[in-house]
């Protein structure tokens, strides 16, 4: 066990999921041409002011009620003021004495096998900053506001995580809850989801947290623990060299996989807070908290319990399953139409219908086969109607749109020969064929068994219920 | 003298409507003549920085014809100027400062919005204090505007092209705004009236930010009658402004009517002390006499933290101006350096040459007063002093309707007496901070004069309470006629 | 300050641009006299709570009539010296 122990507290950024920006009447819609998504309110033109979207305030209570949190009664919207070209009025709208969440927590599988609880301190409300483009402007940067008021929740964690790992576990948690939740697309290439991460480390048994640097935009879950890793190992390197870690901002540069100052950033870092005068103060009152708290959808980890308990799906399945709310209720459609165990319903859910999804690079959303329709296939492979080997043919010809399971078990003629004289004749003449064999296996050779099953597939063209043709051909060769 | 007597020029807003619906002229008749006498008469005022000829007279032919179709507003081709610092589509918006030289807003403030579509003709726009920072109109990029009484003298400020403009009879009315005085100083220094409302009562949408929980539009004029009519309009809620209240905007012409029977008029100790110049002094207690011999019930009442609400003022103000500010950046608008050498360099040229010293000195003041260290003594003191304050009125108003003393200390200055020291310009706002920190309506009307040279009376209301304040006023006009004189050259 | 408020003053102005910050500084300083203790700070003239506007897209593009305010822009951005990150 290393000497060291580290300390990481995430900042994630979510953008919240809205039509219009979080103070102005702007799309929010990724990817149009510069600027044409900025209006006079983005822009910070002289003379306009901010009105809050109810929709962010929603959504941020939503979150709240999933994580256990607080939400503020009175929350209070401050200027943070630095100058940047992509901060247009020179000031970011932000909460910061009073968020309008405080004081929840989750529940992470940690690295050690342990279900540890991760404190989140606080949410609060912002509005995002513009991009700037560094790339064909000569030795100008272009400044394209499109994403400027774009509504944000940050969602600071307490300094409880202790490896990289468990903070990317929790990053996890965090972005398929709000999902789940329908706040936020996490989309992570469009920055819809992103976070820093405060770093330090200490040695073990020491109380007071090491000095931390803090890593700035992190975009992917590989990052965030290439970045913490390089970051921790760096801290080691300057404590165990008889150095001091500096506090600052750090950048990291995935093409190098390492971490490194962003000294710009530091110079001048007093934000001058104070409450914003365009904006009142938010007011949210508990029949409001009550009436939201009945829109939570089932959140994942109930989803997870139930789908172990009641539908009798193993942990590690579950676990996958409910990672995206869409699947889950995919998963749960097609178990609940279907009459076989859940576990055979999971096992095609994260199979075959999965495999075709990740081939094909759809979402589960725009899946080729419908959760009825695959709960017919299942179910004929459950009343052995068609062997497993067939349906996954079948599955692939409902996939390229051929029809429905029955519809192509017909067309083919696939169905399994359950008529028992007819699988008797045919097991009697692969018996009467094969002299040789049948003797071995009386002699002792039982492992002939399975040759002459596969005879009897392949005569039948495998339509024939491979647990019958066992079962018959064990008596007849025995006989 | 009757009022089809005066000439056009020197008539109310409310006389002007009267001619209008009548047929005595038209419009174009009206607005022909106040554009003329602009051009004649302003280039020894400088009040009017824009004349938007083409545009008014389009406009004013337009309200004829509405008119003829019998569908005229309550303003309809009724002359008007507007501040600076209100946005105008397609009319270039100064905000009296070089930073905003070349800036042609792409939106019209609600406030513009209203009264155009209310059938007011806007002539042009008036000089100010650049941002609205100032009490004289020295600090203009377009230079100090003359007050009609006496050219040597300042008009007041920030507001001091609509006072000066009113007074001069350039226009009946003209557009103001108010975060520490910046209207009802100007009128009480150039003998008009001046109408502060209640904090949210009108949009502040389009109206350039200095401090925004200060800043409030409002009206400057002749007659209490003619701030009622234009504030009905000006008035109500607009769902662009988050700081805008959604009531009911009263009849306030209807209820100028109210008598002076039994209002009873609170009168402050300090703000007849030292500070107050003694022939000042003098008019405004004759005006409250006057008031008395109309039914009201003078009351002495006490606001204990007085003293503190210029040094209140002076660190809430600088702090949200500070912050306001910074979108002043060379970027999207306004004045950019030429050739910066680098990002940092754009930003501290751009600003360093755009802004003027007074703004500049402001926005150092509140960068200071908002840094770490300092803002718990500074800005967090200023807003526990500015709640100790709004107390003070609060309970003055358990007692009185409304509370009456000067606007200023002295009648209109020379200009240059007070810009060698920044904290006595601020003190000639002691009297008229007090409103814009708790919010209060407040108005300054014409009681008289000293040395030649107008006095105004200050009143201010509880919350809400325009109605009750503009009826006290429009009483004492009706008794008095100080508000009908005019600077002799203007005549 | 200057530096914090991105503003540059003339060398000539410095000596008098602080001498008037200092005097409104001394000025403001009477704050200190005030007895605060328990007073709730006030960030607004009026006691009233934010509204919240519908999540609707109501503002069109106008970027081309927008940025004739702009000193420089090509290609829809506006432009500034090269950001160092």
């Amino acid at each position: 066990m290393s000497r060291w122990e580290v300390v990481i507290g995430l900042e994630i950024h979510a953008q919240l999921a809205t039509k219009s920006k979080i103070f102005s009447g702007a799309s929010t819609a990724y990817g149009a041409e510069p600027n044409t998504q900025a209006c006079l309110v983005d822009l910070g033109y002289p003379g306009v002011l901010p009105v809050l979207n109810e929709e962010v305030v929603r959504m941020a209570c939503k979150f709240g009620l999933a994580i256990g949190a607080e939400i503020a009664p009175r929350s209070v919207f401050a200027r943070k003021n630095y100058f940047y070209p992509d901060l247009p009025k020179g000031y970011q709208i932000s909460q910061y004495e009073l968020p309008i969440v405080a004081n929840g927590e989750l529940i992470i599988d940690s690295d050690d096998g342990e279900r540890k609880r991760i404190g989140v301190t606080r949410a609060h409300l912002e509005e995002d900053a513009g991009k700037s483009v560094h790339e064909g402007f000569d030795r100008m940067s272009g400044i394209d506001l499109n994403r400027a008021g774009t509504p944000l929740l940050e969602i600071v964690s307490e300094p409880d995580l202790r490896s990289a790992k468990d903070a990317v576990a929790y990053m996890r948690k965090i972005h398929t809850l709000v999902r789940y939740l329908g706040i936020c697309d996490g989309n992570m290439q469009e920055g819809s989801f992103r976070c820093d991460a405060n770093v330090s480390v200490r040695p073990q048994g020491q109380e007071a947290f090491g000095t931390r640097a803090e890593i700035k935009n992190l975009n992917s879950f590989r990052f965030v623990e290439r970045a913490i890793n390089f970051e921790v190992e760096r801290q080691i390197d300057v404590l165990e060299d008889g150095g001091d870690v500096v506090q600052e901002t750090r950048l990291y540069d995935s093409a190098r996989d390492e971490t490194r100052s962003m000294r710009s950033k530091e110079e001048a870092n007093d934000y001058r807070y104070f409450p914003d005068p365009d904006l009142l103060p938010v007011e949210i009152a508990d029949d409001y908290v009550e009436a939201v708290r009945q829109t939570l959808p089932e959140l994942p980890d109930a989803k997870q319990a139930r789908l172990q308990e009641s539908l009798g799906v193993k942990a590690e399945d579950a676990a996958i399953l409910t990672i995206q709310r869409e699947l889950a209720d995919f998963f749960e459609a097609a178990a609940k139409a279907s009459s076989a165990p859940g576990q055979t319903v999971a096992n095609w859910v994260l199979g075959e219908l999965s495999g075709a999804l990740n081939r094909d690079g759809l979402d589960i959303s725009a899946s080729r086969v419908s959760a009825e329709a695959l709960a017919t296939l299942v179910d004929r492979i459950h009343d052995n109607t068609i062997s497993g080997k067939i349906a996954k043919d079948v599955f692939e010809a409902m996939w390229q749109g051929e029809g429905s399971a029955d519809e192509i078990i017909d067309a083919r003629g696939l169905k399994q020969i359950t008529d028992a004289g007819a699988i008797e004749a045919i097991v009697d003449k692969v018996i009467a064929d094969n002299p040789g064999q049948a003797e071995e296996y009386r002699a002792g050779k039982e492992k002939l068994i399975g040759f002459f099953v596969g005879q009897v597939m392949k005569e039948t063209g495998g339509k024939a219920n491979p647990g019958q043709v066992n079962q018959l051909l064990k008596k007849k060769l025995s006989g | 003298m009757s009022v089809s007597d005066k000439p056009i020029y020197d008539r109310t807003m409310t006389e002007l409507s009267r001619g209008l619906a009548a047929g005595d002229f038209s419009s174009v008749e009206l607005t022909t003549a106040l554009l003329d006498r602009i051009e004649t008469l302003d280039g020894a005022l400088n009040a009017v920085l824009t004349v938007t000829r083409d545009e008014a007279l389009a406009a004013a032919s337009a309200a004829d014809d509405l008119r003829a179709a019998g569908d005229a507003g309550p303003l309809a081709g009724l002359p008007i100027l507007h501040k600076d610092i209100f946005c105008t589509r397609g009319v270039r918006t100064s905000c009296g400062s070089k930073m905003l030289n070349t800036f042609i807003p792409p939106y019209d403030a609600t406030v513009v919005e209203r009264l155009a579509a209310a059938g007011a003709v806007m002539l042009g726009k008036t000089n100010m204090d650049e941002f609205a920072m100032g009490s004289s109109n020295e600090t203009s990029f377009y230079g100090n505007v003359m007050n009609p009484w006496d050219l040597e003298r300042s008009p007041g400020g920030s507001s001091g092209g609509s006072s000066a403009a009113v007074a001069a009879r350039l226009t009946p009315v003209a557009t103001g705004t108010d975060t520490g005085g910046s209207i009802r100083q100007p009128a009480a220094l150039t003998g008009t009236v001046g109408i502060k409302p209640t904090y949210g009562r009108v949009s502040r949408y389009g109206m350039i930010a200095f401090a925004s929980s200060l800043d409030q539009a409002g009206v400057i004029t002749r007659s209490v009658e003619d701030a009622a009519l234009v504030l009905g309009v000006m008035a109500g809620f607009d769902e662009r402004d988050s700081t805008s209240i959604d009531q009911p905007v009263p009849d306030y012409v209807a209820e100028l009517d109210t008598p002076l029977d039994g209002v009873r008029v609170g009168i402050v100790r300090q703000h007849f002390d030292e500070g107050l110049e003694a022939a000042t002094g003098d008019q405004v207690r004759a005006a409250l006499k006057t008031l008395e011999a109309r039914g009201a019930t003078l009351v002495d009442v006490d606001l204990p933290n007085l003293d503190q609400s210029v040094p209140t003022y002076y660190v809430v103000a600088p702090a949200e101006c500070s912050s306001n500010l910074s979108r002043f950046d060379g970027i999207r608008f306004g004045y950019r350096a030429k050739d910066p050498e680098d990002l940092l360099d754009l930003y501290c040229r751009t600003r360093g040459e755009g802004f003027g010293a007074e703004v500049k000195r402001r926005i150092l003041t509140g960068t200071y007063v908002l840094s770490a260290g300092y803002y718990d003594a500074y800005y967090l003191k200023a807003q526990q002093v500015r709640q100790l304050i709004a107390d003070d009125f609060r309970k003055a108003f358990a007692d009185v309707d409304v509370i009456a003393g000067p606007t200023a200390p002295t009648p209109a200055f020379r200009l240059g007496e007070k810009t060698d020291d920044p904290v006595t310009m601020y003190l000639n706002d002691i009297y008229t901070i007090g409103a814009n920190l708790a919010g209060l309506p407040a108005m300054s009307v014409p009681c008289g004069f000293a040395d030649g040279l107008p006095v105004g009376l200050h009143l201010v209301a509880p919350h809400f309470a325009e109605s009750a304040l503009m009826a006290v006023g429009h009483q004492y006009q009706l008794e008095t006629d100080w508000h009908t004189r005019c600077p002799e050259d203007y005549r | 300050m200057a530096m914090l408020a991105r503003l540059k003053v003339a060398d000539e102005d410095i000596a008098e641009a602080c001498e008037k910050l200092s005097r409104i500084v001394d000025f403001v300083d009477q704050l200190s006299q005030a007895d605060t203790s328990g007073v709730v700070p006030m960030a607004h003239p009026l006691d009233q709570t934010q509204r919240l506007r519908p999540d609707a897209v109501t503002e069109p593009n106008n970027r081309d009539h927008v940025q004739q305010n702009a000193s420089q822009v090509a290609d829809g951005m506006y432009l500034v010296p090269k950001v160092i990150e």
